[in-house]
């Protein structure tokens, strides 16, 4: 690498837990987290806040919700759009109900609303395994959609059937709703995120976490070892909701301004496992390299044929998009299953070493 | 090598087990005691049912009759994990390391059982939760310099030669503090090297710890080394029960292992 | 609380009673619908059933082999030599996806598999759009979509002709699969590769063999399909529909695909007749996943699946 880690040894357990052993690395990351509280409010543009990063932090935490489940409790589940749908539906009831409540409390509440959804429809897990549970999270999916069409108190019997961010406050800067800027409601994102992705580190390198990945490969043989099945499950299901939940109070609050159905529809789970597999099953920083990724594949096809005077009609460009995708998907499969956070891995052990073969 | 007293109830009182699974009757009528501190082989050819007594008296397996003491208790119809909790840890013929994990936090998985806490705590890593961790890693370490594998701590357990997952297999196991350890097959597979060093292991965690082993083997010789007893199962029955050098001269163990026609 | 419970249980059955030409009319609405789903599911056990892979992508060649054909004929091909240059196009598909898709990752876990058909998915989906156009189109075989009557109950000539067809085509694949050699050797395929490899089976002959007659299977429920309701993208959900029917009838198993397909589409159907009214409708969008849940809650392995005995 630049720096080499000759000359630091860990002396105690505590030192090798950390999640940044290398001081560098402790170092490296702190700087550009700040920078990423900083710099984008500061100078990106309008275009960049709203519909790169902000989009991409929204994901981000949806697609480390499913991680946790999926990745590294290794219960596969399909019912994503509709547990971000629970979260976007409660944020806007309860903030609609209590407008004094600060919004991040309302996010909050709607996670635990959501985490409450997601044990029910996680119960099935317990004598259903693989493929035969990613049905019954599809059942979940598709009901709940049909729920919040079906009943209109969801949407506080608006007639366009549609839920909108009210306009909120924090700390005197308005961050939702029609006035809020895309700078602030960046600086909301970032910062739940952030902390959101140190609460799932500290839980994946712990007793948590062991015991999801203990489930997931062998659970038989976790189970004779102690593990308690249900309460893990049941956890990963719970924890992994309350993300998605918040995930998708974030998605209507912060992003879209207003949604309906559609946008938590199945499409949206297949987006956010793609976002899950190419990222990196059973890993946080894969959750982010994914978002990123599948943000920015469309932004790239709408912009590179212009750049290269080859403009695509709309149409055609969708298309292309799917056949990417697709195309990725069974790429990333075959070279690196592990996604794009094993690739970083690697490079960073060949870094090491460079400019030594060895 | 100390044979418990005879006058002492045994850690383990297995009596008349079957099991059956549809048509096929995997034991009958499997009757064993193995005392606090012996180590106990089960020999006998393949498909007698020694990995399904292993699996019975883990509670993954429920025996369609008889039943099952630990430590006084009955204990016939628990589940796996209550039975881990109760201190019996094992490792299997398959060795079920869990992939995706370090060799570390594969140990580590062994001691969740002891591991008490709220998921709200492990989540900010501070205090009670990090103490616990700590604590726990330092007993992990003394298991894995026990079994000297220092090296290959953060090696993932997928990538690791066979004789060496079998080691950390029983690192996992060991961590667990148990009373009772049932080992299947602990060194299938393994070259006569391996096959010393494994021993030494176990005879030195029985000396030290004075844990309990029950140990499917194939291997006459490490039988006969490091046993004090040896239960001989053939077509899911018991057909001998009794010292090493004893067993090994019995005409009807000779028959069942040579396929002599049975009654 | 009475009325809602007399709402649930009892009128829904007074209903049907009252009027049993109509109820015989759902019922063989849900039958047909639930052969359709049979068809595509069996396209599924098929190729589960040979290589142990959950093809996601399995709508998605329905609707392929349905928009080769309209885009064919449309070309001004009769309907026998279109019908031939598909089955052709399926089978150069299923060589495509050996080679690219499958070999690749032969040795991989289930999961990594049916991820890489996801991706097949979106794929053929995009690639289906881009060479056929995305409009809706009519797909003519010439069986008209009129009724006629049978004793007071009506019965839709081209729902008629799929049942039967979807019935024939059942036999020939059951028959296939139990008597013959290859038959066999698909079965030790889905069992074990590596197992199957060592025993000197092709593997990837088979594979090819048996991706081209999931797609055939495919024409066949595309062509019903698009008859009915002409030719267009929701056709790729119809996989999605598939899954429960799988569930009920286990994956491995031909018989079961009918069967559960059946239960799937009377189901649907019924409750979407007999009990939608009560909740505002629209209920065949989660009713059948909802019955395949509460199958497995019972029966973890389906209908006809095999009961799985973890071993450690």
């Amino acid at each position: 690498m630049i720096y080499r880690e000759t000359g630091q040894f860990k002396t105690s357990y505590a030192s090798d837990q950390a999640i940044f052993p290398i001081a560098q690395d402790r170092i490296f990351v702190l700087l550009a987290v700040a920078a990423a509280f900083v710099v984008p409010p500061l100078m990106a543009s309008q275009y960049w806040l709203q519909a790169v990063l902000i989009p991409l932090l929204v994901y981000a935490l949806a697609a480390l919700g499913l991680n946790l489940l999926t990745g590294y409790a290794g219960q596969v589940s399909l019912g994503t759009g509709g547990f971000m749908a629970v979260g976007a539906y409660s944020a806007f009831k309860l903030s609609m109900a209590f407008p004094q409540v600060n919004v991040i409390l309302v996010f909050l509440m709607s996670g635990v609303v959501t985490a409450l959804v997601g044990l029910v429809f996680g119960i099935p897990s317990l004598r259903i395994k693989g493929f035969y549970l990613a049905v019954a999270t599809l059942a979940a999916q598709f009901f709940l959609i049909w729920l919040f069409n079906k009943v209109p108190w969801f949407v506080n019997y608006s007639s366009s059937g549609t839920i909108t961010a009210p306009t909120r406050t924090l700390f005197g800067v308005t961050v939702s709703g029609p006035q809020a800027t895309a700078g602030a409601r960046y600086l909301v994102a970032i910062g739940l995120v952030t902390i959101f992705a140190l609460v799932a580190k500290n839980l994946v390198r712990g007793r948590v976490g062991r015991s999801w990945m203990a489930i997931r490969d062998r659970d038989i043989a976790a189970e004779i070892i102690g593990v308690r099945p249900m309460r893990t499950k049941l956890l990963a299901f719970a924890i992994s909701s309350f993300y998605c939940g918040v995930a998708g109070a974030e998605l209507v609050f912060l992003y879209l301004g207003s949604a309906e159905t559609l946008a938590f529809d199945i499409n949206l789970s297949f987006l956010v496992l793609f976002m899950v597999i190419i990222g990196g099953l059973g890993s946080v920083l894969g959750s982010f390299l994914g978002a990123a990724f599948i943000v920015l594949v469309p932004i790239f096809l709408t912009n590179v044929p212009h750049l290269i005077g080859l403009p695509l009609p709309v149409a055609l460009q969708k298309q292309i998009e799917l056949m990417v995708f697709g195309a990725l998907i069974i790429f990333f499969l075959i070279v690196e299953p592990n996604g794009l956070a094993r690739l970083w891995q690697v490079t960073k052990e060949k870094l090491r070493l460079w400019p030594f073969p060895h | 090598m100390m044979p418990a007293s005879a006058l002492e109830s045994p850690l383990l009182r297995v009596e008349d087990i079957t099991v059956r699974f549809g048509a096929v009757q995997a034991l009958t009528e499997v009757s064993v005691d193995v005392h606090r501190g012996e180590i106990v082989a089960i020999i006998g050819p393949n498909g007698a049912g020694k990995t399904t007594l292993l699996n019975v008296i883990s509670g993954f397996y429920h025996p369609r009759s008889g039943r099952i003491f630990f430590q006084g208790r009955d204990r016939t119809q628990l589940k796996p994990f209550d039975v881990a909790a109760l201190g019996i840890a094992r490792t299997f013929q398959n060795v079920a390391l869990f992939k995706g994990m370090s060799v570390l936090d594969n140990i580590m998985t062994g001691r969740l059982l002891k591991m008490r806490g709220s998921f709200l705590l492990d989540a900010v890593y501070w205090g009670p939760a990090r103490r616990q961790e700590l604590a726990h890693r330092a007993a992990v370490e003394r298991v894995i310099d026990f079994l000297e594998i220092q090296a290959i701590r953060k090696t993932p357990a997928g990538r690791l030669p066979y004789g060496l997952q079998k080691r950390v297999e029983l690192a996992r196991a060991l961590a667990a503090e148990p009373q009772l350890l049932l080992l299947d097959e602990p060194m299938a597979g393994m070259n006569v090297e391996e096959k010393e060093d494994m021993s030494r292991f176990i005879l030195d965690l029985h000396d030290e710890f004075g844990t309990t082993i029950v140990l499917i083997e194939h291997d006459m010789s490490v039988v006969m080394d490091i046993s004090d007893r040896v239960v001989v199962l053939d077509y899911g029955r018991k057909i001998a029960d009794g010292p090493p050098e004893i067993v090994r001269k019995d005409q009807v163990v000779m028959d069942a292992y040579l396929g002599v026609a049975h009654g | 609380m009475v009325d809602l419970l007399r709402a649930v249980f009892v009128a829904p059955f007074a209903d049907m009673a009252g009027n049993p030409t109509f109820l015989v009319e759902v019922l063989i609405g849900g039958i047909a619908a639930g052969l359709m789903y049979s068809l595509v599911a069996l396209g599924f056990v098929l190729i589960f059933k040979a290589s142990s892979v959950f093809n996601f992508a399995q709508g998605v060649m329905v609707l392929f082999a349905a928009l080769t054909l309209v885009g064919l004929m449309e070309k001004g091909a009769p309907v026998p030599v279109a019908l031939v240059l598909t089955v052709i196009v399926m089978i150069a598909l299923a060589f495509a996806i050996e080679r690219v898709v499958l070999r690749p990752l032969v040795n991989q876990e289930h999961i990594i598999l049916f991820m890489a058909t996801i991706g097949l998915n979106f794929f053929l989906e995009g690639f289906g759009e881009m060479a056929w156009g995305a409009n809706v189109k009519k797909l003519d075989v010439g069986i008209p979509d009129t009724s006629f009557l049978v004793r007071g109950v009506q019965i839709n000539r081209l729902e008629l002709t799929a049942a039967l067809t979807a019935a024939a085509l059942v036999t020939v694949l059951a028959i296939f699969f139990q008597r013959t050699k290859i038959g066999r050797a698909l079965r030790a395929v889905a069992d074990d590769h590596e197992a199957a490899l060592s025993v000197g089976i092709p593997l990837k002959t088979i594979w090819v063999v048996v991706w081209s007659v999931a797609g055939i299977v495919a024409i066949v429920a595309g062509v019903m399909w698009g008859a009915k309701s002409g030719v267009q993208f929701s056709l790729s959900l119809i996989a999605l529909k598939a899954l429960p029917v799988l569930i009920l009838g286990g994956f491995t198993s031909v018989p079961g695909a009918i069967v559960g397909g059946l239960i799937i589409g009377v189901g649907e159907k019924l409750g979407e007749v007999y009990w939608g009214p009560l909740v505002g409708g629209a209920i065949e969008n989660w009713f059948a996943y909802v019955l395949a849940l509460a199958f497995l809650l019972i029966r973890p392995q389906g209908l006809f699946g095999e009961k799985i005995i973890e071993r450690v």
